[in-house]
């Protein structure tokens, strides 16, 4: 290996690894707020990248009846309720969200002429697959939320196999690469690098520092910061742990999928490809220990990086590497962490 | 409170009662009709029980890890496949080194799978088990993972494409080359997994690793090896998974990776909790529900949606959702109530030899001294320069107003904590460093704040869990019922100790469904059964009523009778002055007094504390 194709590799390596850190974010952002384990969160990153493919194609895609089926199932639970005596109460705008907001959508897809501009595609895209997030937290783990953290990680097994599942009936077998959104190629000194390439980097750097703002600067991000910390407390202080799961998981639902089309012209994606993807920004959270964000960027770089490397030189063996490096950081956070007892 | 009824919810195993459902006859009609499935079934059936069989095997390891020890693994489908690779490698290749050639036949290779099985279990359990509750199974998940990828990695394996022409097993000269007749092999293995799983369960062993749901103070404390028993449970699991790799390799003659995936391994975890991840029968009945539903919806969903693929596993997930939303305890309780099996009441042999026991220490030694402890927490000194002392016959009372440092004094005494500074001596050894287990073996035992038994447990075994050190026999001989002689001590000892703090009437009846003064009085009872010189008592009296309380002071002066040491942390002033010898008094982490109940009542810095001064 000579130092060029040590650098190609060290690049590619920063471009998955900076995918990998906003997964990573994501995780890290839907345990503490909510204790649960997201393995769906590489779902969300197939959906947005296979359904922006399918936009492109002029096809609609399946996403657009799966939000539209979350959606009257959560007002026909929202009506139940209404029914069984609960007050009704902002019920009409909860409709409006869950039953509203999908038919538009799905009108909008169905009946105006597919546009051509990857911005319109994209902005389709996420108005598609990011509102699943809120509703899947308040069909599957609402009804839950103050389970084990261990029924919670079933839940989401349950979720992700599922979801893998419709993404199979939705998009199909085959894989699916979308356009590129900047076809330039950049020399710096001996290195080319890619549009898009520089795209992935730019947007999750930016992505990263908006959500630093978001959570330094904002009330609801302080106050998701606060239910991180202390449901009960943040829940007298009056903001709802219902409302900051939802707003989590609208979060995390967001970050998957514009990774999902950020990622979508550089490699190809199949149905199944969200899983190993999520998975990594697994290892690079659990590096942070689940709870710090700079740790886990950093993490996340690390196993982009690792893998580019390793699958120079054992591609065979790629994933084997990626994922038995868990263990030895499992090992050192075993050894640095220094609990008694977990009073459930 | 219906015992009966409370009892068959434990995964243990019945004994006799009348009737001619009572649960042996079940079973055996079960085992009855297995063994003539083969012979009247068409050949497709007798294919799904193969299955089915092979699967439950699986999903049993998976009850007693994640359903008993509330532990959870993806990983299974793992080891399943390192037995089922072990065997296809040793069966199959014609010139194997000479040092392992000898295990050639499949029998032989079933051991080193086992023997291998084992090894692996042991090395990622000691990396991964000693993790609190969700690094391990997001751990499971990466090994499954990376195991799964190295099947198909290695060349010597067969890559992607896999090993064929592995031989069928042979049993005294009688090849298991068809699936009716291999049928009995796998079902054979498998009632003997259940029987030998249930017999653990209902054992010292056992109820060690049913501790496990207590938290892991609480488990310590009564010396309760908890890493030893995670791990125990943990290689079983893998050794249960490794046997069904090794039958599915010999029934299929042929292995790739495909069925050793880490989906594989979530689905027997499905099958688990759908079956009742608490139950030892709920394995076969998750395993059949999930086998069959598989079958049919491969059958159908395809033709439904009008393309190929692996659809079923759509339903598989959202099923997999109502359930822990609606039945969090899986489906077997709903069969289970189909068929009203009597459930069996524990027998307690009045005749079996007594425990030995340990000779009380005289009475007036020292048996607890805490000489100048301080704790502090960063800049917080939660104990300033405590001293005390606890003599063997005498009750020492520690009070103290709230936030005074009674719980942190407690935690440095009972060795959960290790002072900052200072030591504590138990029988004149320091405890700094030594484990809970250690010090229990000493002769400490004690109670906790908020109440840790095991709720599903009967008032009997919470109690045998306190006797644990006072035992010996390991896994093995508990899954083959070769410990009953001791098992039946430990029962005699356990319940000795249930009268003797006056819950005779609820020997049988789950933990949980009695008050909450009653359970702190069977705490006392648990630390009993582990015959204690010292026992130490967090609040004993809080939630008692006066009739409770009177009961308990009588307990409590009984026990100093005979020559027991005992230190209280109580709040409950009436209840401490007329029982205990000597009362310290903590205010702000610092000994304020010191002395008998009526001297302190009278110091003016204790009133202070208490009331906010006298003026």
């Amino acid at each position: 290996m000579d130092l060029d194709i040590a650098l190609i590799l060290t690049q590619d390596g920063i471009t998955s690894g900076a995918v990998y850190a906003l997964l990573a974010l994501a995780l890290v952002l839907v345990f503490s707020v909510t204790r649960v384990i997201f393995i769906p969160q590489g779902e969300f990153v197939a959906y947005g990248a296979l359904t922006m493919a399918m936009l492109q194609q002029g096809k609609v895609p399946g996403t657009l009846w799966l939000l539209v089926a979350m959606g009257v199932c959560v007002a026909a639970l929202d009506l139940f309720r209404v029914l069984r005596g609960a007050s009704s109460d902002g019920l009409a705008s909860s409709l409006g969200w869950s039953l509203g907001y999908p038919l538009l959508l799905a009108a909008l897809v169905n009946f105006l002429p597919a546009s051509d501009s990857l911005l319109v595609q994209a902005a389709l895209t996420l108005a598609i697959v990011v509102p699943t997030g809120p509703l899947l937290y308040r069909l599957a783990f609402q009804p839950v939320a103050e389970s084990p953290v261990l029924v919670l990680l079933i839940v989401s097994v349950a979720i992700h196999v599922s979801m893998v599942g419709l993404g199979l009936l939705f998009f199909g077998a085959e894989g699916a690469r979308t356009q590129p959104f900047l076809d330039a190629q950049f020399a710096l000194g001996s290195v080319s690098l890619s549009g898009q390439q520089v795209w992935v980097l730019l947007a999750s750097a930016g992505l990263i520092v908006a959500l630093w703002l978001f959570f330094g600067r904002s009330l609801y991000g302080k106050a998701l910061r606060a239910t991180a910390l202390n449901r009960n407390g943040a829940r007298l202080m009056g903001f709802s742990p219902v409302f900051a799961g939802k707003l989590t998981f609208l979060l995390a639902a967001f970050i998957g999928v514009l990774s999902g089309i950020l990622i979508a012209p550089v490699t190809t994606i199949y149905y199944d490809t969200g899983f190993l993807i999520g998975l990594k920004g697994f290892v690079a959270a659990i590096i942070g220990g689940l709870a710090s964000f700079p740790v886990a960027a950093g993490g996340a770089l690390l196993v982009g990086i690792l893998e580019s490397f390793s699958s120079f030189w054992a591609s065979a063996y790629k994933e084997v590497f990626v994922f038995t490096l868990i263990i030895p950081v499992l090992v050192w956070r075993s050894l640095t962490s220094h609990h008694i007892e977990e009073d459930e | 409170m219906n015992t009966t009824r409370s009892a068959a919810a434990l995964p243990l195993p019945a004994a006799a009662p009348a009737g001619i459902f009572c649960a042996r006859n079940i079973v055996l009609g079960f085992v009855a009709l297995l063994a003539f499935a083969p012979a009247v079934l068409p050949e497709f059936y007798v294919t799904l029980l193969n299955y089915i069989g092979l699967a439950a095997m699986v999903a049993l390891g998976l009850v007693l890890l994640t359903g008993v020890g509330g532990l959870t693994s993806f990983g299974q489908a793992a080891f399943v496949g390192v037995g089922a690779y072990t065997t296809a490698v040793l069966t199959t290749s014609a010139n194997l080194p000479g040092w392992i050639a000898w295990a050639s036949s499949p029998w032989l290779a079933l051991l080193v799978g086992l023997a291998l099985t084992a090894l692996i279990a042991v090395i990622l359990g000691s990396l991964t088990l000693r993790l609190s509750g969700h690094y391990l199974p997001l751990g499971t998940i990466a090994w499954g993972i990376s195991l799964y990828f190295m099947f198909g990695a290695m060349e010597s394996l067969g890559g992607h494409s896999g090993l064929s022409g592995i031989p069928p097993i042979s049993v005294f000269g009688w090849t298991l080359d068809e699936g009716r007749e291999i049928f009995y092999l796998i079902w054979a293995f498998l009632l003997l997994a259940v029987l030998t799983t249930q017999n653990l369960l209902d054992s010292r062993e056992g109820r060690a690793i049913r501790a496990l749901k207590g938290g892991q103070v609480m488990a310590e404390s009564m010396g309760v090896d908890t890493s030893r028993a995670r791990m125990i449970i943990f290689v079983i699991a893998a050794l249960h998974a490794a046997t069904s790799g090794w039958l599915f390799a010999h029934l299929q003659r042929f292995v790739n990776p495909t069925p050793f995936g880490v989906h594989v391994g979530i689905e027997y975890l499905f099958m688990a909790v759908v079956g009742g991840a608490g139950q030892v029968w709920g394995a076969i009945a998750g395993a059949g529900v999930i086998t069959i539903l598989k079958q049919w919806l491969q059958d159908w969903l395809p033709a439904i949606f009008g393309t190929a693929g692996n659809f079923e596993v759509i339903v598989f997930g959202l099923m997999m959702v109502l359930v822990l939303h609606r039945a969090k305890d899986g489906l077997w309780p709903l069969f289970a109530r189909l068929v009203p099996a009597a459930a069996p009441l524990r027998k307690i042999d009045a005749a079996a030899k007594p425990l030995p026991r340990k000779p009380m220490p005289p009475a007036g030694e020292v048996i607890l001294e805490a000489k100048n402890v301080t704790r502090k927490f960063g800049g917080l000194v939660a104990n300033n320069e405590m001293s005390l002392s606890v003599k063997a016959g005498e009750i020492l009372a520690l009070i103290g107003p709230n936030g005074a440092g009674k719980s942190t004094m407690f935690n440095q005494l009972s060795g959960v904590d290790t002072p900052t500074s200072g030591e504590v001596l138990f029988r004149g050894q320091s405890i700094a460093g030594k484990d809970s287990r250690a010090i229990a073996r000493l002769g400490m035992s004690r109670s906790f704040q908020h109440v840790r038994l095991l709720p599903k447990m009967s008032v009997l075994e919470n109690v045998a869990i306190g006797a644990h050190l006072r035992g010996s026999q390991g896994v093995i001989p508990a899954a083959w019922r070769l410990d009953r002689a001791e098992e039946a001590r430990l029962l005699r000892e356990a319940a000795l100790q249930v009268e003797r703090v006056g819950l005779g009437e609820f020997m049988h009846a789950e933990a949980g469904s009695l008050a909450l003064g009653q359970q702190r009085i069977l705490e006392i009872a648990r630390a009993l059964a582990s015959d204690p010189c010292l026992l130490l008592l967090d609040e004993p009296a809080a939630g008692l009523r006066l009739k409770e309380k009177q009961a308990l002071g009588d307990l409590l002066r009984r026990l100093r009778g005979e020559g027991m040491a005992i230190l209280l942390v109580e709040h409950d002033m009436d209840f401490v002055m007329g029982l205990v010898d000597r009362v310290v008094v903590m205010e702000f982490g610092q000994k304020i007094a010191e002395g008998l109940p009526e001297e302190v009542q009278k110091n003016p810095a204790v009133l202070e504390a208490y009331l906010g001064g006298v003026e």
